[in-house]
């Protein structure tokens, strides 16, 4: 009996051992190694999709970790390229670095809301619930229903840093797992607040109301001339300027194709950087 | 040969009903080794009472989660027993054939809707429908508890409906016999006769409810905050897991799986109390 059973457990064992095998395997050497931020890593993604249909041979590896850790990644050569959501410190400094595009937040409420222009400091009152009725900000008196996107999400660590500093967004805060799904509630729900990408605003069958930041709209312009205030840099980070197979994708990501992508993808990109 | 053969054929199908246990092994294993370390690092206290949930921060309390789970799945209980114990018993005891061979389909249908159109269904009609008529955000604890009671029905209704059919016809006829009127029959011996079926049935239903994430996703506005009211949002276990899985990485992930863990025994308790009661018939 029980040399029965272990027989069975051996056979199960064998299964999971060649399943397993047969996932992994069939990688080839002269790969690009992306690594970095993950508020970065989905447009890379579709830069890189795009990439391989144009060319077939290319094999672009694209990994998370967050900037940090692709910037250390990049410096100890367990990657070509980092990406980074964030400035270089002073201590990163002698790395390469490339401005891929720029991601500005579209601060968003309801069009029936009276509510045209915000500073910052208001924005964090809102989000710490500091200030939780419209009329303090000159809107109607009805409560603030704040919208958030998830923790780990890369507009949610825009906001953080753009918006909150050191506070933290309020417990109480309704809580959405895409940029479209807080467009969505924001679109529905009269006395709502949210952030969303600035590249979606448009996109979406009802409008919603884009607010001003400190009296300036975000268009492609002010996000561009650093005026509207909402905006991260995506940058590309490398030991030195990228050569061979680093190079090409990159000169495919500035090229007409890789900047229009990007756009299409709700980023604001520079059409040609030298 | 022939002893061969049976002897083969045996062991075959128990390797292969050896390989669905072990699913549940390798699945049992992987959430605990996965989840455990962070319950450790943080403190089991810390972790299961804490109230603050903010994993870039480095803070890891479910107890809003576990609230937000009781009150939903206890308001799904409080809206969908009632109405599915009702249904059992119409169609047990009240129900023409012809009318019953219309329900069962019916209800089994209703099982065999998709999770995320209930949600989908819930976005779009009870949300605004709260967010006019009651007031707030519309997603909310309310919003929940009407799609999960909606989709309980089937389990409810189908097992309270088999455990008041198992009943011996004698307990019915002799009551009658005695005088009693249908109703009467029903409420003092069909029903507490057929109790631990009904308790069971229950049980399983908070089962379904407690661990149901795609349809309250959509419409429980996922707020890591305790409910003062059942038209706040709130998060449960089962959403924060699958609100948050996308980007989550090191700590982040850990403290998700150990959310499964919570979640994992809180099921595990349910359904073995359902098999206890059934038993013990």
């Amino acid at each position: 009996m029980k040399r029965r059973k272990m027989t069975a457990a051996a056979c199960c064992l064998m299964i999971t051992a060649v399943l397993s095998l047969s996932a992994c395997g069939g990688r080839q050497a002269a790969s690009v190694v992306i690594a970095g931020s993950t508020s970065v890593q989905p447009y890379v993604e579709v830069l890189a999709e795009e990439y391989a249909r144009l060319r077939p041979d290319s094999v672009i590896d694209i990994q998370g970790g967050g900037s940090s850790a692709g910037i250390t990644a990049v410096e100890s050569d367990t990657a070509h390229i980092g990406m980074s959501s964030r400035n270089l410190k002073e201590s990163e400094r002698h790395l390469w670095k490339a401005e891929i595009a720029k991601d500005g937040l579209a601060i968003i409420v309801h069009p029936s809301n009276p509510v045209e222009n915000l500073t910052r400091g208001q924005l964090r009152d809102v989000y710490t619930a500091d200030v939780t009725n419209w009329s303090q900000l000159g809107g109607p008196d009805a409560r603030i229903h704040i919208i958030a996107r998830e923790e780990g999400s890369g507009t949610r660590s825009a906001f953080d840093d753009l918006v909150m500093a050191e506070r933290r967004i309020a417990h109480g805060a309704i809580v959405q797992d895409s940029n479209g799904a807080v467009r969505q509630l924001v679109a529905d729900d009269p006395y709502s607040i949210g952030f969303i990408s600035l590249g979606l605003v448009d996109l979406g069958e009802r409008p919603v109301k884009v607010v001003r930041i400190d009296g300036v709209a975000p268009t492609r312009e002010s996000v561009l001339d650093a005026e509207y205030p909402l905006y991260r840099s995506f940058l590309f980070v490398a030991k030195e300027e990228p050569v061979g197979p680093a190079r090409q994708f990159l000169d495919f990501i500035f090229s007409e194709a890789g900047r229009r992508l990007l756009t299409d993808e709700g980023l604001v990109a520079e059409d040609w950087i030298e | 040969m022939k002893k061969f053969k049976e002897k083969l054929s045996g062991r075959v199908f128990f390797a292969l009903a050896l390989s669905s246990i072990s699913a549940l092994a390798l699945i049992t294993v992987f959430i605990i080794v996965q989840g455990v370390p962070i319950i450790a690092e943080v403190g089991f206290v810390n972790f299961i009472f804490g109230m603050s949930w903010a994993p870039s921060h480095g803070e890891y309390g479910i107890f809003p989660m576990i609230i937000g789970s009781v009150t939903v799945t206890l308001g799904a209980a409080i809206l969908g027993v009632p109405v599915g114990l009702c249904c059992a018993i119409f169609l047990s005891e009240f129900a023409p054939a012809r009318l019953r061979n219309l329900f069962r389909p019916a209800i089994q249908l209703l099982a065999g809707i998709p999770s995320v159109v209930y949600g989908f269904w819930g976005l779009l009609f009870i949300v605004p429908f709260i967010r006019n008529v009651l007031g707030g955000p519309g997603l909310s604890i309310l919003a929940g508890a009407v799609i999960l009671a909606i989709m309980i029905l089937p389990t409810v209704i189908s097992i309270s409906e088999v455990s008041i059919l198992a009943l011996p016809r004698q307990y019915k006829e002799g009551a009658l016999a005695l005088g009693l009127t249908h109703w009467q029959t029903i409420r003092s011996v069909i029903l507490p006769s057929a109790k631990s079926g009904i308790v069971a049935a229950v049980i399983l239903g908070v089962g379904r409810a407690i661990g149901e994430t795609m349809a309250v996703i959509m419409v429980l506005g996922n707020a890591v905050a305790v409910p003062t009211s059942i038209l706040d949002p709130v998060r449960t276990l089962t959403t924060n897991i699958g609100i948050e899985m996308g980007y989550a990485s090191g700590p982040h992930r850990q403290a998700l799986f150990a959310t499964g863990i919570v979640l994992f025994v809180i099921i595990m308790a349910l359904n073995s109390t359902a098999q206890y009661i059934t038993r013990k018939k």
